[in-house]
């Protein structure tokens, strides 16, 4: 998966009617295989970033192009499809549903792209992540690394081509915090997946080879 | 896993709320499944198939008078008719069967309806294709009695019982001397036949209090017919008034011609049908015979679904349809809960959707999840409530069937009760409209954020 970012601009409207402007990035490119951790400020538009480039938000202006496809031209079930079926997400807060197993979590990751009902691999997925024993287990009876392990392989679950990750370290205890992250790195390196992982812890930042600072490429970014 | 076990799971999730909801339509569709299907049994009870006579034939007055007197034994007859006009539509070319009926009196014990007739009623269905079943046997004396299951069961009565009347209905405590003897019992039909004494005409003639003066007979008989003075027919009830006159005080009259001081109160006609017509057909000559016996005779031919029907129409319709409109006002109300519930959740929900929506759920995705959420909540509260309606019944008919002697089907199912399900379907799909909405319109950035 290749990703190229031009020209992106977002801005949003303040309560008095002002706009604020968060991003002004005129080029980011990542190669397939990629794997790069950004690093910014609170509130320097990371997440916002990452919202651009999966489609759930759109830039103002710019193009995101991944493999040769501009989803800022895609319509909104475009982009839901393309999301679905090319890029995996990983959230802070894991953000897996309450009332799913760990297995019907995964599941649920392939139920909007068409791979419906592919137990086989989300069950090799789950043991993979050493999770075998958990697979009838709901969220709140697994501890917070299992819950974190079982958000990655949601966000494999479908093969995608681009995992972007939003802190997902962050709420994991230092013990765990190695675990996660060389599983998740081990996974892209396995299956050949773009990684853009977004951190503000600097031992996790220190692993990676490619280590982005927002505010050097964002025009209108804060420089922490 | 598709969108319908998304649903579904969410409803599990709730699982407390979502009982509740569903609980709450199930039970207005049971209500409405009860009534739709008791108000079924009325119709058909008092409805096109329910007797096997195509007209009554009684004296002139109220037709509902006569239909409920002569065949569900809950009002006073309107008058009385000469016997020997039985035996004129007896006789008569378009008529098929004719049975005597006269009604007066009750049974001392629990107040049951006497009806004097002959074996003929017994010989002949009660509903087209319904047959009576006796067990013992018909009547062979005067004062032989055929009793219905519900006067067996309520009275404690077998064959052998003997019991008295008490004349002229349940306000009278006047008790006839004779004493009757129970020969056969009914086996359960489901009609007024069950609650029902019957008695051979000959016995209710013998009891002695039955007995007006001759003159009384006379004069009915005189009037009914439109005798003219100077008539051959004049001249011979003059010849009978003479007779009886000699006779002494208390003694029986035995002159010319008794048929004359013998009355009973209706007739039950069956007309002539062209070979080869079902037994349930209806027949084309019934009009236009009951027409013609309202000129020239002060009685009338009715066929006994016109004013019942009218009756169901008018009384019991309005009364069906009031409790069809309540029972649907509880669905509808069942259906706000479910808004309620769902709309409610939302709020809490929103999160849970905009991950959907992060993992590549579409917005139409997620809307039609709430939307099936919905539906599943009414669909099986409404599958519920028709299996609890129809268990209502199952459980009901067989007291029903011995405290009142209406025969219910337990498995009885009304045609109409197909368009509950799909009504219910398109409750859900209004009452879950906004809460999809609400879901379609999630703004998944802010969501996640929050």
């Amino acid at each position: 998966m290749s990703l190229e970012l031009t020209n992106i601009r977002k801005s949003y409207r303040e309560p008095g009617g002002s706009r604020l402007d968060v991003l002004d990035i005129p080029h980011f490119a990542m190669k397939q295989g990629e794997q790069v951790v950004l690093v910014g400020s609170s509130g320097g538009g990371k997440t916002t970033l990452l919202n651009i480039i999966s489609g759930i938000s759109r830039a103002d202006s710019g193009s995101v192009v991944i493999d040769g496809i501009d989803i800022g031209i895609l319509p909104e079930a475009g982009r839901d499809r393309f999301r679905a079926e090319r890029i995996g997400f990983v959230f802070q807060t894991f953000n897996l549903l309450p009332a799913f197993t760990a297995l019907e979590n995964v599941l649920l990751g392939m139920s909007f792209s068409g791979k419906r009902g592919d137990r086989t691999r989300a069950r090799e997925l789950l043991t993979r992540m050493g999770l075998e024993n958990r697979l009838r287990h709901r969220p709140g009876q697994l501890s917070v690394g299992e819950q974190q392990r079982v958000a990655v392989a949601r966000a494999l679950a479908n093969k995608p081509s681009l995992l972007l990750a939003d802190e997902p370290t962050a709420n994991v205890d230092t013990g765990n915090q190695a675990n996660v992250l060389n599983f998740i790195r081990e996974a892209c390196e396995e299956n050949n997946v773009s990684l853009l992982m977004v951190t503000h812890t600097p031992d996790v930042a220190a692993q990676f080879d490619r280590v982005e600072t927002l505010a050097d490429f964002n025009k209108v970014g804060v420089r922490s | 896993m598709n969108l319908v076990t998304i649903a579904f799971k969410s409803i599990k999730q709730r699982a407390l709320a979502s009982s509740l909801t569903a609980l709450s339509v199930a039970l207005g569709v049971m209500l409405m499944v009860a009534v739709l299907v008791i108000f079924g049994i009325l119709n058909r009870t008092f409805g096109q198939n329910a007797i096997f006579y195509d007209l009554i034939v009684g004296p002139k007055g109220s037709d509902l008078q006569l239909v409920l007197s002569t065949v569900y034994r809950v009002s006073p007859p309107i008058e009385n008719l000469p016997y020997s006009y039985y035996k004129d539509l007896l006789e008569h070319p378009a008529v098929a069967e004719a049975v005597p009926i006269a009604l007066g009196d009750v049974t001392e014990e629990g107040g049951f309806p006497i009806v004097g007739t002959n074996e003929r009623f017994f010989e002949l269905p009660y509903a087209p294709n319904e047959e009576f079943l006796l067990r013992g046997h018909g009547f062979e004396d005067p004062f032989d009695a055929i009793i219905g299951d519900q006067v067996a069961y309520k009275n404690g009565w077998d064959i052998g019982s003997q019991f008295k009347l008490v004349h002229g209905g349940q306000e009278s405590d006047h008790v006839h001397n004779e004493k009757f003897t129970v020969v056969g019992i009914i086996k359960q039909t489901g009609t007024p036949n069950d609650k029902t004494v019957f008695i051979h005409l000959n016995g209710f003639y013998s009891i002695a209090d039955h007995n007006k003066p001759v003159k009384e007979y006379v004069d009915r008989f005189r009037k009914f017919y439109t005798i003219v003075p100077g008539s051959d027919k004049d001249l011979e009830l003059q010849e009978i008034e003479e007779a009886a006159a000699k006779v002494a005080p208390g003694a029986h009259y035995h002159g010319p011609s008794t048929d004359v001081t013998k009355e009973i109160t209706s007739v039950l006609v069956r007309m002539k049908r062209p070979a080869g017509d079902p037994p349930d057909a209806p027949s084309i000559a019934a009009p236009l015979f009951a027409s013609r016996l309202k000129k020239g005779f002060q009685a009338q031919g009715i066929n006994p679904i016109i004013p019942m029907k009218r009756l169901l129409d008018n009384v019991v319709g309005n009364i069906q349809k009031g409790l069809v409109v309540m029972t649907t006002l509880i669905i509808i109300v069942s259906g706000v809960s479910i808004f309620v519930s769902i709309y409610n959740s939302m709020a809490d929900r929103r999160r849970e959707i905009a991950i959907m929506r992060a993992l590549g759920a579409s917005r139409q995705a997620v809307f039609t999840i709430i939307l099936a959420e919905s539906i599943l909540l009414c669909f099986g509260g409404g599958l519920f409530g028709l299996l609890l309606g129809h268990g209502l019944v199952f459980v009901a008919a067989p007291i029903v069937a011995s405290q009142t002697g209406l025969l219910i089907d337990p498995f009885a199912f009304e045609t109409i009760e197909f368009v509950i399900v799909p009504s219910l379907i398109v409750l859900a799909s209004i009452v879950g409209f906004i809460p999809g909405t609400t879901a379609y319109r999630t703004d998944v950035a802010e969501a996640i954020a929050d």
